[in-house]
């Protein structure tokens, strides 16, 4: 709260119309003195992490409540008691495990190519005038087809093996790479470039040392929505035909009515999710340390 | 002594080039945007360890110059000379914020310089314990000497300055200037600085050219014996004496 200017004395001496105005500025009523409270008195203090805890512990009580009184029944929705049970029984059996793996593969392989296809197209017309003349103008125009549409014309080109899936994953992930890296070394500051050129730094040198480093943040928001992408991709890709991985596991359970199997299959999802998130957290506290808007520790 | 040529050379530049003591020399030099010369048939010479100062109003054409000298800006007419070994400091010290300082400081230089040498270089501007740091961390002043240091450690025949000071505060820059002096005393080697403060370059230069409509229109030695001393009398009336070409009215500025 501001402090207002005090009212004036309320048994108003003031009226009289000329005589006591002067006066006044040598003898002022007192002011009114409000204490400002320190915030750390003035509430209660729960912590943050109890407080933010406190709403999905709530979701979570009351979804069960609902399931024992068999409002929410288990082929609607599973309760979460006998989620956490079959999810268990999964981990123990050791086919979730092998799922995780399969699908983990999966989209590492297509990481792996997306990025380097992305990432290589970007470099190529990025840092060519003919480059960006023969490739952008393509690739913009590929990016506009929803890659989950070429699942057919993939199923007809690559089998029902594992390559559509990866494929699919790949095509995913090689958009927004090349967008952000194209868009990351087209957005290098001319004066360090200029600063190398002056320092007598070779084509190759400036590549390597302004430009390419200058890129990198971008190339890193790249990254992350590739990987965003690439969960998504996999997740279609593995309704397709697939006889492994954590997508068949929802299909089989899908078939047999299973929804506690499915819930489990989402949460390994969002788990995997997270994982990846992590993964680029971690790559970009190491390699942006220099960035003067980084704030992390 | 190597020199290096831009653009093209006429008969007799070549012949007379190698006995020269030059550290610059051009000549006819005609630079345009759009057809309009900023800089129009200008002559310009420093010699071998001259400080020389480059004054004139904004627009003027003088950061073209000095783009032009270091060999950034290559749509010239005219000849060009300068030595091999050159080196620039910008407004802003364009330190590449992804190196460490001594990296920074390194950064172009040919082979595979130790980093000692970018220590020594970094201690002569006297900022030996920030070669560890990230250029974010530095303050405005010390990443200008970082990008001194950086120019310095190249050994330049040619120091080219581009108002280094500008974006200094008025204590930082009282600081950078006097290094700059000394810097220049002990390498002895041809700086050409780029300012807009008339101050600044009584303070530093041995000669000051004012610069017009794209050409030299102005030259004032300075004979004042160093370190100079800005109440000096003398120092006012060159001072004074500039400001007037510059086109500022100086007894209405002391008003």
């Amino acid at each position: 709260m501001s402090i207002s200017h005090a009212p004036p004395d309320p048994s108003g001496v003031d009226i009289s119309p000329i005589s006591t105005s002067k006066d006044d500025t040598s003898e002022r009523s007192p002011l009114d003195l409000v204490p400002l409270v320190p915030t750390s008195t003035r509430r209660t203090r729960v912590p943050r992490w109890l407080r933010r805890t406190t709403g999905p512990l709530a979701l979570l009580a009351l979804w069960q409540l609902l399931s024992s009184t068999g409002v929410l029944t288990s082929d609607v929705l599973a309760s979460p008691g006998r989620i956490a049970r079959v999810g268990w029984d999964l981990i123990d059996s050791g086919s979730l495990a092998s799922a995780m793996t399969t699908s983990l593969q999966r989209v590492a392989i297509g990481l792996l190519l997306g990025t380097v296809i992305g990432t290589g197209l970007a470099l190529v017309s990025g840092l060519f005038r003919v480059g960006e003349d023969l490739v952008d103008a393509p690739v913009q125009m590929l990016r506009t087809v929803p890659f989950v549409g070429l699942i057919p014309l993939f199923i007809i080109w690559f089998g029902i093996g594992e390559a559509p899936k990866v494929a699919i994953i790949t095509l995913g992930v090689t958009f927004p790479l090349y967008l952000n890296v194209y868009a990351g070394i087209r957005g290098v500051d001319s004066q360090l470039i200029e600063a190398g050129e002056s320092l007598g730094l070779s084509r190759w040198g400036l590549v390597r040392h302004v430009v390419l480093p200058g890129a990198l943040p971008n190339a890193m928001t790249g990254l992350r929505y590739s990987l965003g992408i690439a969960w998504l991709a996999l997740v279609f890709a593995e309704q397709i035909n697939a006889d492994a991985g954590i997508g068949f596991l929802m299909v089989q359970a899908r078939d047999f009515l299973q929804t506690d199997v499915i819930v489990v299959c989402l949460i390994v999802y969002a788990f995997l999710g997270l994982l990846a998130d992590f993964v680029v957290r971690t790559l970009e506290r190491l390699l942006l340390q220099w960035r003067p808007t980084f704030t992390g520790r | 002594m190597a020199t290096d040529v831009h653009g093209p050379v006429s008969p007799q530049a070549a012949t007379s080039s190698p006995v020269t003591t030059q550290a610059v020399r051009v000549e006819g030099l005609t630079r345009s945007f759009d057809g309009r010369p900023v800089i129009d048939k200008l002559q310009l010479d420093v010699r071998q360890g001259e400080f020389v100062a480059l004054l004139g109003r904004s627009g003027c054409g003088k950061s073209t110059l000095l783009r032009i000298l270091a060999g950034l800006d290559r749509d010239i007419e005219g000849t060009v000379l300068v030595p091999r070994r050159k080196a620039v400091a910008f407004q802003a010290p364009r330190l590449m914020p992804w190196k460490k300082v001594w990296r920074n400081v390194l950064l172009g230089l040919p082979g595979k310089p130790e980093r000692a040498v970018a220590e020594k270089a970094l201690a002569e501007v006297g900022l030996g314990d920030h070669a560890d740091a990230w250029p974010k961390t530095l303050s405005g002043g010390e990443a200008q000497r970082a990008s001194l240091a950086r120019a310095l450690v190249r050994e330049p025949d040619l120091l080219l300055l581009d108002e280094p000071f500008g974006a200094l505060d008025a204590l930082t820059r009282i600081k950078a200037q006097r290094l700059v002096g000394e810097l220049w005393q002990r390498r002895g080697c041809a700086v050409l600085l780029v300012t807009h403060y008339v101050e600044e370059a009584v303070l530093l230069a041995d000669r000051v050219l004012v610069m017009d409509d794209g050409v030299i229109a102005h030259e004032q030695r300075i004979d004042l014996d160093r370190p100079r001393d800005i109440t000096d009398p003398r120092f006012a009336e060159l001072r004074a004496g500039l400001l007037e070409r510059l086109g500022v009215d100086t007894a209405a500025e002391a008003a």
